[in-house]
Parts: C-alpha cells; structure tokens; sequence
C-alpha cells in the first residue's frame, strides 16, 4: 500500500477517483478551489469549470441523473447560489452517485461570512458526513457515493479551511470498476412539478428515517471510550484538537453528521458524568442533542466565532491556562494588491475623479483598503452592479453621476451578467467597470469563460465580453487598457456623466499571469523631491524612507504606473 | 497545547515569500524519518503580500494540523516583524530562525505607522539563543532571491538531530527539478552560515 502525505482537498479528489467518478464541475472559491483542480489531473474524469457554483450542481446532477458518478465541490457561499438546484435534487435523488463537498471557513481566512453549511443539510434533507483529515477525506467521499447510491439521494461531505489546506497522511488505494448506470426514462422521478414532487416528499422523509437508522449503526460514527468523567462529542478537525487537549476523555466523534444518530447518542451520554458539545461553530448538533432531553454543555463555554484550537478547548473544559509570550502590538500586514496589479491603476484614476464605487468579490476588493479605500460597499459575487442600480433608485438620477459598480471578469461571468440585464430592462444609467485581468485572481488563476482555455487546459471557446455586454442592449461600452490612465480618465468622467447605462471593460492580465514579463525593477534618482505622489498607488514595492523614496528591488516588476504618476520623473528604469 | 509526542514547528512570513515549499520539505523529512505528519499551510486571500503562517508537526501520531499559542519547539521567519508577531506560538524554551530581511507592511508604506526599531533586540532578549541570518543574500549569491527557503532549511539543518543527507533528500523529493540545483547550494550556504 503506497502511502502519501496529501493536501485534504487532493484527498477529496482522490476518492472520487477511487469512487470510479467520470464527472465533476465546480465554480473556485477558497478554501475548496484544490479540490477540482486536483480531480481534473485524473484523465478518467471530465473535470469542468461552470461560470458559478448553480451551473456546476446542475451539470452534476444532469451527469447523475444519466448514471455516471459526479462531484461537486463548493465553498460555504458557493452553495447559497447553488441551493436552488440543490433542495430539489433532494427530492429527485440520483442515479449514479452525487457527492457535494463544501468547504466553510470558520474565523474567515478567505470570505466575507462564516456561515455553517450544516444547516443546509438539514433544511435540505440531504446527509452530511464529515472527515477531519486527508485520509478520512478520501474515504469519506468514497463512503458518500455508496450511500448516494444506496438511499437515492444526494450526499454532502463537509470540509473546512484546516482540512481543505492541511496535509496528511493518506493510504493509497486502486480506481473502482463502477459501470455506468443505465438511464430510464422517469418522469415522476425526474420531473418535479407539484403532483410528482408531493409524491417525491414522501419518500424523502422515509428515506431520511432510513438514514437515521443507518446513522446508529454506521462505522462512520466512532466511540472512544476513555476515562468518563469527562465525555466529548465533536467533529471534523476539531476532534483533533479535542484529542490534543484531552487525551483521556471519552470522545463520540461523529463521521456523519446529519442525520445524527439518536441512539449512538443517548447510549454515549448515559456512560459519562459530564458531556460536552465540541463543533464549529454553530450549536448544530447541540440544539439536536439537548432536544432529544440530554445535559450538555456547549456554547455556554464556546465561541460561535473564529477557529478553535486546542488550547481554547483545555481552558473551557479543564480551566487550563496556557502561558505564552506576549509580541505587543504591531504593524498589521493585510494582504495587498500586487506589484504590477492592473486594478490598482483603476482606483488610483477613480479616487482624483472622487468616484464612488460599489464594489465585487476578487482582488480587487483590496481597493478597499488604504490608501484607495475606492469601494463603498461589497456583500456578496455579482452584488456590485445591482447594489449600484439600487443606490441610483433611493438617491436619484444626479447620484449616479457619480457612482460606478466595479467587478471582476470572472464574476461578471458568475453572476454579475444578471444584473447588467437589470440596468437595461429598468432604465438605470450608473456606469459598470468589468476589471478584466484575463483570469480568476484571488483564487489563484482559474480560467473562465472568455480565457480561451478549459480547466483541463485545452484550447476552449471565447466568450468575448465587449459582445456580450453589446448584446444585452448596453449602448455605450468602452475597452481600455488601465494602465494609459489618462484615456481611463477621459472615459470615465464621459460615460459616469451620460445618463444612460455604461459598461467600461479595463483589459490587462494580472501581473502574476506567466505570460506577463517581468521587467527588471525601477529605481528612484536623486530628483526625487520626496512628494508622496507615487505612494498615493499603494505599491508594496514603493516605500517611503528618512531620506526619500525607495523601491524595493525583490518586490518591484518594473510595471511603470508609479513612473506614470511621478511628476518630476525621477523614476529609472535599470541603467538609466 | 504542548505536546511531548510531536515536534511542532511553525514557518511564518510574507505571502509570496515561499514557505510553503519550506514546510512541505520538512512534511517530506518527517515522512522519511517515518513519522506521522501534518502540514497546515495557507492558500487564498492571504497569499496576496499578507501575513502568512504555515504549520508543521510530526511524531508517532498527530492529531491537529496547527500548532497552538505556547507550542511551538521551532519557529522559522522568513522576515523579522513576522518574526516578532508570531514569538506567542513558542514554547518557553523553543528556538527561532530569523531572517533578517524587512518587507515593509502597507501601514508602513503609506506612513500610517513606523517599522517597528531593533526587532532583533526585541526578540533575542525573549528569546535567548535566537539564530539571526541575512539569507536574502545568501539566496542571491546561491543565484536566486527566492531560494531563502531553502537556505533557511540549511540553517535549521545544521540545529537539528537528523542527518543532513535525509534534508537533501527531502529538497530533491519536493523541489522542480529545473530549481533543484540553486536549491542546492542555497541550502549548503544556509547550512554553513
Ligand atoms: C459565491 C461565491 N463563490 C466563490 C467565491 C470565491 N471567490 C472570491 S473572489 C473570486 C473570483 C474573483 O475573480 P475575478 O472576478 O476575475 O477577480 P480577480 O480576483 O481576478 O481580480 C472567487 C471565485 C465567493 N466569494 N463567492
């Protein structure tokens, strides 16, 4: 047996494969972005990238439905857009298996929420399991199929931000030989309209007591019986950090966590003295349990924010302090746009016109930050252009004047297209910047729809935005590059002041993109008289020092944007 | 929480800096040593230039993948102010690797605050035993500023009870070979600093 230390999220990819999957779609997003590009290194799978996270849950489910095994892996924000879909197929169930993995992020390493996806599988009355490390990971995934298969019904598996990132551990094992499902015709499974979908409610509820069931029996679910003073019941990676903080307890860790086993439960808690509800970061299980009439304690003690460790589990349980030094307080270091970074060169232009801009979901949302702060508002992917037409129907026409939405090209694609529809259809006439930077940035480059490639790296069709957007009834639509600001400038104060919709494409690829060169670095002469004016772009690369400005030499990619805004060009190029 | 079975270390810096290939060689070291392992390592938003905090642990049997606040036997900084933002993950006696590099974080670059003045006095009166190193430079000379990782590897190498043949094993078994000889020499020169 091969063994091999592997990122969970490589893990979640692997046991699909091993599953015998042929399927699987996915819209990017952190921390469960890995886990599809991991399954597109497999050539038995035909691995895709859908515009958003609703389109790859149908795609699955249509591969589903025509007897293949298919995987879909989301974010925990992921699966509010792809929820529709979702809590229908509940009632349709499979045909080959279909697994969803979603991935939250408690303590938001990389969203803007930290919403618990368990309630979804309640809500849903879909099966949720949970692995807490790379090996459980795979063989989680491999357990959902079966149990997709075996009940008819979609499986989710719950990853989070440590299990998605973390490396383990994991035993290797050969592809299963799963046959393709035959497809039959079956329309009052297949068809959800009122009179079949009642009929289909019926059986999910059976279903579901079935699953309750097997939940009781399930190896799934583990008892460690240990010294019973103390009992525990966790889940996930936080089972680890009950392990490390109390080695001797009795602990019920549970791999499947809805629907939860009832009697596993009340047998556990009847063998020890005091019972504690461990779990990120909703009192999930812990609303269940004290409604099945048993004494626990749990969010009394814990937190409903942030990641839990194992110190913070000793301290609520054992009253254990542990003594650490103190490092005071420092410079904070937020992530930064990049050196080079085509956006920056957009909220530099739209602070000197003093623009207000609602804002997307990608790099650019740093622009937030000092020193642009150039976005006002940012909620959720695609919200930037609808919040803008909201904003022009409470403050009227003249607001719009000056007021843009500024989004990113692949969220265009996820779900700004809708919006822009809006504008059209009723009227509005604030003006929408699509950042084009030729790929999915904070996510780590992910081709989409107007790339030219597919997320198996072959050549694939462009969806051209500047036609798209013409297309949709936009009149008036300009394409520059961000980097003349001068002719942004000039575009800008043009169509923000036409009371008509406007769409302005800046196209430059990211600078990080490998067909991006990077140029030697540029220094700053003895001209420099110290002005300030190239700190204004907030270039990581550009610092202010005692004796004037300086760039740093292994940050700097020799872009030219502060050599752009240097009034007393002072700014060189290597050798000059 | 201490933890007498497994060796935590923790690597921390600037996104973009590379410590993600640090902590996956010594995932690799341990694995050779036939340890269990975890690696915690930093994808996302954070990458972006951010403050990024990777964790590795290993011994016969690892349950979390982070190492907690006064846990830590080893701290590796790929940068000094990171350095002294992470000294609360060390165990009292616990050992820190430093690099001396400073990469201004944005308050700093936009004047909002200052870089905070003798860092390294700072930390080596917390921590006595501190080993400081300028492997910026001896990633240049090695003819790659982005091979600090690797000399830091060599510098930790040279404090640790495992061989260092099993440390050039495990750069081969992770680094891409067309890096692998630059890896090399940055490694010897962190090694013999
Ligand atoms: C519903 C949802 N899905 C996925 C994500 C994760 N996510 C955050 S930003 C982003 C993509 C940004 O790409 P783009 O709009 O091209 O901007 P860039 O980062 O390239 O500037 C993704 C996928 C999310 N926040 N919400």
């Amino acid at each position: 047996m091969t063994k091999k230390l592997m990122l969970g999220n490589a893990a979640f990819a692997r046991g699909a494969w091993e599953a015998g999957a042929t399927v699987a779609a996915a819209y990017p997003g952190t921390p469960s972005t890995e886990i599809t590009e991991n399954v597109a290194t497999y050539d038995e799978i035909l691995a895709q990238w859908a515009p958003n996270e609703k389109v790859a849950l149908e795609v699955a489910i249509g591969a589903s439905f025509g007897g293949a095994r298919a995987l879909c892996a989301m974010k925990h924000v992921g699966l509010n857009v792809a929820a529709d879909p979702l809590f229908t197929a509940a009632y349709t169930g499979v045909n080959g298996g279909l697994v969803i993995v979603v991935a939250d992020d408690p303590g938001m390493n990389s969203s803007q929420n930290e919403q618990d996806s368990r309630f979804y599988a309640r809500s849903a009355h879909v099966p949720m399991l949970e692995p807490s490390d790379s090996h459980e990971a795979k063989e989680f995934v491999k357990a959902a199929f079966e149990l997709s298969e075996k009940y008819d019904t979609p499986v989710f598996v719950r990853s989070n931000t440590r299990l998605s990132h973390s490396q383990g551990v994991v035993e290797l094992m050969e592809r299963a030989d799963v046959a393709l499902k035959p497809y039959v015709k079956d329309i009052p499974k297949y068809v959800m309209m009122p009179g079949m979908a009642r009929k289909r409610h019926v059986i999910v509820e059976q279903r579901m007591n079935d699953i309750k069931e097997f939940a009781n029996s399930t190896e799934l679910n583990k008892v460690e019986m240990n010294d019973t003073a103390i009992g525990v019941i966790t889940a996930g990676v936080t089972y680890n950090d009950v392990k490390e903080a109390l080695p001797n307890a009795s602990v019920l860790k549970l791999g499947m966590i809805y629907p939860l086993p009832a009697k596993t439960i009340a047998d556990f808690a009847a063998k020890v003295d005091k019972l504690y509800i461990v779990e990120e970061l909703e009192p999930f299980f812990e609303d269940a349990i004290k409604a099945m009439g048993i004494d626990i304690i749990g969010k009394e003690i814990f937190t409903l924010q942030g990641e839990y460790s194992a110190n913070m589990i000793a301290k609520g349980i054992l009253g254990k302090q542990i003594d650490s030094r103190d490092a005071g307080v420092l410079p904070m270091r937020p992530p930064v746009m990049c050196p080079g970074c085509p956006h920056r060169a957009v909220y530099h232009v739209l602070k000197k016109l003093k623009i207000m801009a609602t804002g997307d979901i990608g790099c650019y949302t740093l622009g937030a930050l000092p020193p642009h702060e150039g976005i006002d508002m940012c909620v959720c992917m695609g919200a930037s252009i609808s919040m803008a037409t909201g904003l022009e129907k409470a403050r009227g026409k003249d607001f719009a004047r000056k007021l843009v939405a500024v989004i990113g090209d692949s969220t265009f694609f996820h779900s700004g297209i809708t919006g822009l529809v809006d504008m059209v259809y009723n009227g509005a006439t604030s003006t929408v910047m699509i950042l084009d930077n030729s790929t999915t940035g904070m996510t780590g480059h992910q081709d989409h729809p107007s790339t030219g490639k597919n997320l198996k790296g072959d050549v694939a069709a462009v969806i051209d935005i500047e036609t798209l957007v013409r297309g949709l009834g936009v009149k008036n639509v300009r394409t520059v590059d961000p980097f003349d600001m001068k002719a942004l400038e000039v575009i800008l104060k043009e169509e923000t002041a036409r009371e008509e919709v406007s769409v302005i494409i800046t196209q430059r690829p990211c600078a990080l993109l490998p067909q991006v060169p990077v140029l030697p670095a540029l220094h700053i002469n003895d001209t420099c008289t110290s002005c300030g004016m190239c700190m204004k772009l907030g270039c990581p690369a550009i610092e202010r020092h005692e004796n004037g400005m300086w760039i740093n030499e292994t940050l700097c990619n020799g872009c030219g944007l502060c050599v752009k805004v240097c009034k007393f060009d002072s700014i060189k190029k290597a050798g000059e | 929480m201490t933890n007498q079975n497994s060796k935590d270390i923790l690597i921390v810096g600037v996104g973009g800096q590379g410590t993600l290939l640090a902590s996956r060689i010594l995932g690799n070291l341990a694995i050779s040593q036939g340890h269990d392992v975890k690696l915690s390592e930093v994808h996302g938003m954070a990458q972006r230039g951010g403050s990024v905090v990777t964790h590795v642990r290993y011994g016969s049997k690892v349950f979390a993948p982070t190492v907690d606040a006064g846990s830590a036997d080893i701290i590796i900084a790929f940068e000094k102010l990171e350095a002294l933002r992470w000294i609360g993950k060390l165990k009292p006696n616990g050992k820190m690797f430093v690099n001396t590099q400073e990469i201004a974080p944005m308050p700093v670059v936009t004047g909002a605050v200052a870089y905070p003045s003798d860092i390294e006095g700072t930390i080596a009166n917390e921590v006595p035993g501190t080993v400081f190193v300028d492997a910026l430079s001896m990633a240049k000379q090695a003819g790659n500023a982005k091979a600090v990782n690797t000399v830091l590897i060599g510098v930790l190498a040279k404090h640790m009870d495992i061989d260092k043949q099993a440390f050039l094993d495990a750069i081969k078994a992770t680094v891409p070979e067309r890096f692998l000889d630059i890896n090399i020499i940055a490694f010897e020169k962190g090694y013999n600093s």
